[in-house]
């Protein structure tokens, strides 16, 4: 069985760490991730500006990569219903088209790849922080993962889950309209951390690292000391933590 | 404040976004509406069927419109009623204006339709000299003030109660206080006189029974009661789409539209009309007419990629669930129609597409609105579709095409993007300071004015891998016989036809 590991252009470049604990935590469980080096980024930077042909380009290594995988697992939602996109974005295309619609059949984001697949809604952790959860748009609305974070994170020890208010609330991150329509996405994430901060949570944790980098950059930007982290880094974390505090 | 055209969206937005008396009246209602329709969603018990029965009907009506309009028509003529089709937004307003001749109207009194909205009919009423009086609230306040509705169903959404009171005083002559039943109340007493006086009563049109050739309306101000029984002439205007088949269908859309509009159960009126006063009514206007609108909309029909647009119903539930309309509201878009919605159909009504070029770009693609459709629109994928076509069209910004570009000829090989890692780590030398980036110049610019952006790590991934797989490797367990078991049943399944 070939369990594949769907990096994330992002998760690859700037935030290693993601990816290295989402790794280490599926080891736990027997799973042997392999890694096609092939892969780039899904695409959807070039598609969602309407840049098919592009994106069309970048896909292609998506697809080449993960052809002979049995499951595709990767460390962000908004990547992986980038994938749900690729039978009409290679609708004319007979070879690349089926190689699509298998891809998205063997798919999964992190969360939903846990519970979903391996059954697991506890990974034992403790994690002794107050914390709070942004769920990003494409997983939760568009690939349907609400209730998947929220089992794992009220299985953790110690963990407080605070509500945040707005939670359905784009970050403002939304790819290039970050830069396109800088205004208004700096006002939405302003909104976003306004409300992180009314929450008096010690950690935000989320789904995915574009959105994560968005909102940390606002924090940090502000000078706010809220940790943020991936929902596999903050669940790796908290295996070590217990494990240190026993032996 | 008609900004029609004349600015970009992003400058539009800026003004919106510098405006906390617009931002924070915005705020205040939209979430109001929100919580107001997910509670009466929720509290329904089967919404989710509900709305895919309302798409049904709604695909299925705009897949047969040819037949059901022809339907409707006839029925209505049958009823008494005079039924015009009109092509463009012109040959709509020169029916209203020859109406309004005929008639040698003085005064035309109105209930909200957002088509009104779309012909600019006021003006044009006013230009041959004949008085049109707004009688919905919103709509009145934003006739007052000389600006077009920001929001589909509450036009003055961007207004609080002080600027309003402020407006109303000055048409009252005298110091109105900002207390909302006193200010109503002052609205009220003004346009009774206007009803009264009105030889034409013109409305909307929510939906329009086929079978029956009738027309239904929903308000909770009683004042489209008002315009279609006291004048004696009533003008409905009505884009082509509003048809639904039946009654019965229509039962579908009652659940639908208030809930998802107001949170309501229902509105406070719901008035369907079939046809001019008879002997033994009442009353009601001894003529009317209905006006069915095209202006664009045909245009959609066997469009596979917004052939949807046109099962809209017009509830405003994704203006209020969208978090950019909720920063900047609904002038920054435009045209008639704000929010995602808006930033759709402006587009698509319009012959002149270039113009409306960068309205697809105000969205962050986060799919609220499709969440809040009830009928389930995928505005979010038109946006896309949106500009790809801009794109295609060879409308694209340059230099963002050569970036992308660029971005295919890295991202096609992984070599390649791997090569351009590491220039970026040489190249974020010069900007990084302790590992982020906070220059405020060239592409970073608009990001760093609101953040700070973090740097690429010594390794990537990638570079970490070969040596995390050899540790991982030394250290694997057996998966747990169950696991096995559930991932072999789940590959089972997906070959079977099933899968995420």
């Amino acid at each position: 069985m070939k369990i594949s590991l769907f990096v994330t252009c992002l998760s690859d470049t700037l935030f290693p760490r993601v990816t290295e604990s989402m790794v280490r935590l599926l080891a736990r469980y027997g799973l042997q991730l392999e890694f096609p080096e092939l892969q780039t980024c899904c695409g959807q930077p070039a598609y969602n500006s309407g840049y098919w042909d592009e994106a069309r380009a970048s896909a292609k290594t998506i697809l080449d990569a993960f052809d002979d995988s049995d499951f595709v697992v990767s460390p962000s939602g908004s990547c992986t219903y980038m994938v749900h996109h690729y039978s009409s974005l290679f609708k004319d295309d007979p070879v690349y088209l089926q190689k699509a619609e298998l891809l998205q059949k063997k798919t999964y984001e992190f969360s939903q790849f846990l519970v979903q697949v391996l059954g697991v809604t506890d990974v034992g952790a403790t994690f002794k922080h107050k914390v709070t959860y942004h769920p990003s748009c494409h997983g939760s609305r568009l690939l349907g993962v609400k209730e998947e974070p929220m089992e794992l994170l009220r299985s953790v020890k110690g963990l407080e889950l605070v509500p945040l208010p707005f939670a359905d609330d784009c970050c403002g991150f939304g790819g290039t309209f970050a830069v396109k329509m800088a205004d208004i996405s700096g006002a939405m994430v302003t909104e976003k951390v306004d409300h992180i901060v009314e929450t008096e949570a010690s950690v935000l944790a989320g789904l995915d690292m574009a959105c994560l980098m968005n909102i940390a950059g606002n924090l940090r930007y502000r000078g706010e000391k809220v940790r943020v982290m991936h929902l596999a880094e903050l669940l790796y974390e908290g295996l070590e933590e217990k494990e240190v505090k026993q032996a | 404040m008609s900004t029609e055209g004349k600015m970009s969206v992003k400058n539009r937005a800026r003004l919106a976004l510098n405006n906390d008396f617009l931002r924070s009246a915005v705020r205040f209602t939209t979430e109001r509406l929100r919580s107001g329709k997910i509670q009466a969603s929720a509290d329904h018990g089967s919404w989710d069927e509900w709305r895919e029965r309302g798409r049904q009907i709604r695909l299925h009506t705009i897949a047969n419109l040819d037949y059901y309009l022809t339907q409707f028509a006839d029925n209505a003529r049958a009823n008494g009623v005079h039924v015009h089709f009109a092509d463009t937004a012109e040959e709509a307003v020169q029916l209203s204006l020859n109406i309004a001749k005929q008639k040698s109207a003085q005064s035309v009194v109105k209930s909200k339709s957002m088509v009104s909205e779309e012909l600019h009919l006021n003006k044009a009423l006013e230009s041959i000299g004949v008085e049109a009086v707004e009688t919905d609230l919103g709509e009145y306040i934003i006739q007052l003030a000389d600006e077009t509705p920001s929001h589909i169903i509450i036009p003055a959404i961007h207004k609080n109660r002080y600027q309003i009171a402020d407006l109303l005083s000055k048409e009252a002559g005298e110091t109105l206080p900002p207390d909302t039943s006193i200010l109503a109340g002052f609205v009220r007493n003004k346009l009774r006189e206007k009803f009264l006086d009105a030889e034409i009563g013109m409305t909307g049109c929510n939906f329009a029974i086929a079978e029956t050739g009738s027309m239904v309306l929903f308000e909770n101000e009683g004042n489209a009661r008002m315009v279609t029984t006291v004048p004696k002439t009533q003008i409905t205007l009505m884009g082509m789409e509003r048809i639904i088949p039946s009654w019965t269908d229509l039962e579908v859309m009652a659940t639908l539209l208030p809930r998802s509009a107001t949170g309501q159960k229902l509105t406070v009126y719901m008035s369907g009309i079939t046809g001019p006063r008879r002997d033994e009514d009442g009353d009601g206007p001894d003529e009317m007419h209905i006006i069915i609108l095209d202006n664009g909309r045909s245009l959609q029909l066997g469009d596979p990629e917004f052939q949807e647009l046109l099962n809209c119903i017009r509830c405003g539930a994704c203006l209020n669930a969208c978090p950019v309309y909720r920063q900047i509201g609904g002038h920054a878009y435009g045209g008639t129609y704000s929010g995602p919605i808006g930033a759709v159909l402006t587009p698509a009504l319009k012959k002149n597409v270039a113009e409306w070029d960068d309205i697809a770009n105000a969205s962050s693609l986060c799919g609220a609105c499709y969440e809040a459709c009830p009928v389930k629109i995928p505005l979010h994928d038109m946006l896309v579709s949106l500009r790809r076509r801009k794109v295609e069209a060879g409308r694209g910004n340059k230099l963002e095409g050569l970036g992308m570009k660029g971005f295919a000829a890295i991202m096609n090989n992984s070599k390649r993007y791997r090569a351009v890692i590491r220039l970026g780590k040489i190249g974020q030398k010069l900007v990084a300071r302790s590992g982020e980036i906070r220059l405020k110049a060239g592409p970073l610019k608009g990001w760093n004015t609101y953040r700070v952006t973090p740097t690429l790590p010594k390794h990537s991934f990638r570079d970490k891998w070969p040596t995390l797989e050899q540790e991982i490797r030394g250290g694997l367990q057996n998966m747990p016989s169950g696991m096995e078991q559930r991932l072999q049943n789940i590959m089972k399944d997906r070959n079977k036809g099933g899968g995420s």
